[in-house]
This record gives C-alpha cells, structure tokens and sequence, in this order.
C-alpha cells in the first residue's frame, strides 16, 4: 500500500510539472503586456515598468521565470500581487469559504444523490425512476447559473426562506443555496450513475445467492448491492471535488461570495496574471490530490482490488 | 468489419512483390454450396440491431425531433421570425411584455426576446458541434494510436493526456478565453477542444486495447493486414460505440460550457446573438423583469436536453449488455 502511494506520487510529479507549465505559458506567453496596462490610458514611466518587470521576473527567459514560479509553489511563497497584497494570503483568505462550500455541494450530491439513485435503480422502470430519470435530465440540461437565478427569484426573493446573497460573512445558512446550486449538475450525474450501477447489480449472480441465503431484503441492499455500485459513482464524487471548486468561479460571482472563485474572476479581469497563475496552480493540485484519494479509496471498497 | 462480407478475398493483403501465395482452388459445386454464405439475406449486423432497438423508443423520437428542429433554428433562423435580432429593437419597447407577434416581449433594449432567441441557437450549436467534431477527432486518433501501438507511444501519450486532464476544462477555458483578444465562435469551439478531448482520448485508448485482443484481429494479422489497415477496418469500428456515447452527451456540455463563457463576459462578443450572452444581459433586469431570462435559458436547456437524451438512448442501443434486460 505505502509503496504504492509513493510510486503513484512519484507518477504525478510530471504531471503537476506539465499541468503548471501549460498554465504558465498560456497566462505569460500571450499576446499583450499586462505591465504597461497597469497604467491605464496615461501609461507607466518605461523606468517604472522596467522596475516592475523586474520585480515579477518578467524580464528574464520564460524558463527562468517557471522555474522562479516552481520555487515559489515549493516554498509557498508566490510573491505579491499588483495592490501589493501577499498572494498566499489572499489565497488563504479565499480557501476557506470555497472549500466549506464544495464540501457542502459533495455532501448534497453525494447524499441525495446516492439515495435517489438507488431507490431508482431498485425500481427500474417504475413511475419513481422515470420521474426521476427525467427531472435528472432537466437539472443537467440547465446551466449552473440558470438555476441559480431561478433559486435565487424563487426560493430568495418569492420564498424568502434563504438569503439571496452571501457577501462578506458566509455561514451555514447563507452557503445553502450557493451550494445545492453548485451540486446540482453533479447530484444529476451521481443520481443516473447510482441507478445505473444498482439496476446493473441488483441482478447480479451473487445478489440472488444472498437472497437465497436468507438475508433481508436491508442486508441484501446495504452490502451487497450498493457496496458494489458505489465504486464508479465514488471515483466520480472524488474527481468532483477539484471540478467544484473550479466550477465554484460561476456560483461565487452570481452569490458574491469572495471566495477561490470570485478572487480568481476578479484576478483575471484586473489582468493579475501572477495571481491567476497561483490560483489555478493550488485547484490542479486540489483536482489532483482528489483523483489521488479516488483511487486509494478503491481498495477500501473493492476487496478485489490490492494494492501491493 | 460488417462493410466486407462480399469480398471474396476477405481483405486479405495483396501480396508484396517477390512474396508468394498459395490460394486453393475454390470448391464451385456440391458441399461448397452449402457452406456458402446466404449473400441475399442481410447479416443481422451490431448497428442494424442498435438501430431497430433505438426507433422502438419514443425517447429516441423525442430527442431526434428537439435536435432538428434545434439544428433547423440554428441553420436558417429566417425561417421562424422575420425581424432582425440587433436592428429592430425600439427602446420605447424597453422591457415590454409579451404583443401580438412578439409573444415573449422585449428586452432592456428593446428588442424581440422571441428574435433573439431564435437567433442564439446558431452559436451554441455552432460551438458545440465543432468542438465535439474536434475532440472526436483528435481523442480518437490519441486514444487509438496509445491503445494500440502501446509501449513508448502510449507511454507519452497517456502522460499528456494526464497533463491535459489535471486541468478542469472550465477553468482552463475561462484562463484562455479571458486572454484571447478575437473571439470568434470557431476559436471558443477550438479552447474547449483543447482542454475537452482527454476524456475521449482515455475511453478510445480503452476500448481499443480491449478489442485489439480479439480473435478477429489475430486472424487479420496472419491474413498479412498491415497494422493501419487492421486499427481502421476492424478495431476502431468496434470501438466506435463508446466514443459516439460520450460525444453526444460531450455536445451538451460544450454548449453548456459556451454558454458559461459567454455569461462570464469571456465567450461569444457581445456583437454576436448568444443565449449565454443574453442571458447575462437579461439578469440584469432580474428584478424588474425576472421572467425573460428563462426565453434563452429554455432554449439553452431544451438544445441540451435533446442531445443528453439521445445520448442515453444511444448508449442503451450501443450497450449489448443493456439492452438484454
């Protein structure tokens, strides 16, 4: 197990290493110079921006300037943004809130959607699966901000029964609706993933073997049925977690929450390309880490699967 | 594999120069008759099957009458309204409700929400059917050469697709799109291909390497096939299922993830008719006039729905293993 870790670490240096300097050059090596930007329409002394460039490393070989960007992400030290700020802080300070609300979106999907599925998958062809199979449909078929202005007109303002808007101090309650809205498309996906995985095993040579040992229709269900059909839908629920938190740039800005993904919006439009570089590096790596712990939970739920 | 049944030499390999052939005499009469295959009757063919179990389906003619009528909106959108989407607009109209021959009203600029509508499918079909076309081709191509070549060249190959895949295809888009100063339709379908295909390229390396040990395959390789010719007459048609799977469902989501550029301001400029840009415009009014943003979001969602749906009948068509239950 250990060793497998290490070598399966090992494999995902190169693609960190590649991931990152795709990010890089296609944040550095556009066409245009953010630094004489920085001035706006009466542009920046050439001595000033010389000055800046220097101080981000802009004037150096575009491998220089990786490499100077790979140091900073070992040391965790990204520098300063253009206001001036430590960049580590405002990644720090911005972390928090959109983890506390992917976390909340994994555990709406995972929960509803898991226990939808299976009652689905249980009851293929049934009135509930086809109703469900549908609404699934829909929710996917609706983009994530659609529906967060619909749960925003309806449940915010017509309702009244959740806050419209989160703004500067997010809670349990106010990260609600942020959050279902998030979950949304990916409570479809693990819903038809679950139904299909259930209805798939629940015909299974050994489903009908424990029957006829005599176990309840809960112990059947429980261990044997749904044990079995949570492995796609938990490398998927794993992977989720990295697509969240990127995905959370819409829900953040519809929600105003100042979060990974607001900062990150707000970042790109300013043109703080050392900041959007930092950023995007921490979310690979969290997408990375996730596909990581997807496929060390494997073993914990296929027996079949030892990892040596 | 189904396409030459009729080729009496079976695709066996035309014989190199100075490289010698035993072919033995065919057998015209007697036994040989009754061996012979019943060329009249069509082979029950894996796609002949898929497709009578898809027509049985009224969510396959469902899903087939939305994506028509979606493509025939996109292609000649002058067919369903005869004004113009960004010239005749009346501010007088400013947020006016729905009038007799403008059932969805106006918008903030006062333009036809029921014009605009119409003419926003072109871009999101557009995007998506680019995009899709593109990743099917380079996944595929990616997938199949990895898959069956194998050793150094799936080597490289699965490790760019890992880089690929350790960035989410949102994220990557919004980092592009937002530096990209012309921003066309084509180049939007060209940034979400970009990041879009590893997904394909990994499901195609799949199947590939599953259908290459096949008995057929051997047996075209002591025919003398060359390696080209066997990955494109026998392996990639029977990969091909799961790869038409996910492309239909991966159109729903380049639409999807157009759309979500062009809210974000970053897609589609705003000189062009989109339902995501439209979308962005009318929230503005979210207060006022809550009700027209779900005209282009309907027609967003509809477009997606018809090709998510299709996707699943397909699936359940292309699935062997499906469809016996």
């Amino acid at each position: 197990m250990l060793s497998y870790l290490g070598r399966r670490i090992l494999q995902l240096i190169p693609v960190f290493l590649g991931a990152t300097l795709l990010l890089y050059a296609m944040v550095f090596l556009r066409p245009g110079d953010p630094i004489a930007a920085l001035g706006g329409e009466r542009g920046l002394p050439e001595a000033t921006q010389e000055a800046i460039r220097a101080e981000y490393n802009l004037d150096k070989p575009f491998i220089v300037q990786y490499l100077l960007f790979l140091r900073g992400v070992v040391t965790l030290d990204f520098g300063v943004d253009f206001r001036g700020r430590e960049i580590t802080e405002v990644i720090a300070n911005a972390f928090p809130v959109t983890m506390q609300l992917a976390l909340m979106a994994l555990v709406i999907e995972a929960v509803f959607g898991i226990g939808f599925g299976l009652i689905a998958g249980l009851r293929k062809g049934k009135f509930f699966d086809g109703t469900v199979m549908v609404l699934s449909l829909t929710l996917i078929a609706v983009p994530t901000f659609v529906l967060g202005f619909i749960m925003q007109i309806v449940v915010g303002v017509n309702l009244g029964w959740l806050p419209v808007t989160v703004g500067n101090n997010p809670d349990f309650v106010s990260l609600l609706m942020p959050a279902i809205v998030l979950a949304g498309t990916s409570f479809a996906y693990v819903l038809r993933l679950t139904r299909t995985s259930v209805a798939e095993n629940s015909t299974a040579d050994y489903v009908r073997t424990a029957r006829a040992r005599g176990l309840g229709r809960y112990q059947v269900t429980t261990r044997h049925v749904l044990r079995n059909s949570l492995i796609p839908v938990v490398t998927f629920i794993g992977a989720d977690l990295g697509a969240l938190m990127s995905g959370s740039i819409i829900t953040e800005g519809i929600f105003n929450i100042h979060g990974v993904g607001g900062t990150l919006y707000d970042a790109i439009t300013r043109g703080e390309s050392v900041t959007v570089v930092a950023m995007t590096t921490v979310l690979v790596v969290v997408y990375i880490a996730a596909n990581l712990l997807v496929d060390l939970l494997y073993a914990a739920l296929d027996p079949r699967i030892r990892y040596a | 594999m189904p396409d030459n049944y009729d080729d009496p030499r079976g695709g066996l390999a035309t014989p190199r120069p100075g490289q010698e052939h035993f072919v033995a005499e065919v057998d015209e009469g007697g036994l040989g008759a009754v061996d012979a295959v019943k060329s009249d009757s069509a082979p029950s063919s894996f796609w002949r099957d898929a497709w009578r179990e898809m027509r049985g389906r009224w969510l396959f003619w469902v899903s087939a009458a939305i994506i028509l009528l979606v493509v025939l909106v996109a292609a000649f959108p002058g067919w369903f309204t005869s004004l113009d989407p960004r010239l005749d607009c009346e501010l007088t109209e400013s947020l006016g409700g729905p009038e007799p021959g403008h059932p969805f009203g106006f918008d903030k600029q006062g333009c036809d929400i029921y014009t605009r509508t119409i003419y926003g499918a072109r871009a999101s079909v557009l995007v998506g059917i680019m995009s899709t076309t593109m990743v099917v081709l380079v996944g595929a191509v990616m997938g199949s050469i990895a898959g069956y070549y194998g050793k150094w060249f799936d080597t490289i190959l699965s490790r760019v697709t890992d880089i690929f895949f350790a960035i989410p295809l949102v994220l990557a888009a919004i980092v592009i799109m937002s530096v990209t100063p012309n921003r066309t339709a084509f180049i939007v379908a060209l940034v979400l291909a970009l990041f879009g295909w590893p997904q394909i390229a990994r499901i195609t390396r799949g199947t590939v390497m599953s259908v290459k040990n096949n008995e057929f395959v051997t047996a075209a390789r002591s025919l003398g096939m060359s390696r080209g010719r066997i990955l494109r007459r026998h392996v990639l048609p029977n990969a091909s299922a799961p790869i038409i799977v996910y492309a239909t469902v991966a159109l729903g989501q380049f639409i999807v993830a157009e759309a979500s550029l062009s809210f974000l301001g970053i897609g589609l400029p705003p000189s062009v008719v989109s339902w995501g840009g439209d979308i962005n415009q009318y929230q503005q009014a979210i207060r006022t006039a809550p009700e027209i943003i779900l005209y282009p979001a309907g027609g967003l969602a509809l477009t997606v729905l018809g090709f998510m749906m299709m996707g699943d009948v397909v699936r359940d068509a292309l699935d062997p293993k499906a469809r016996k239950r």
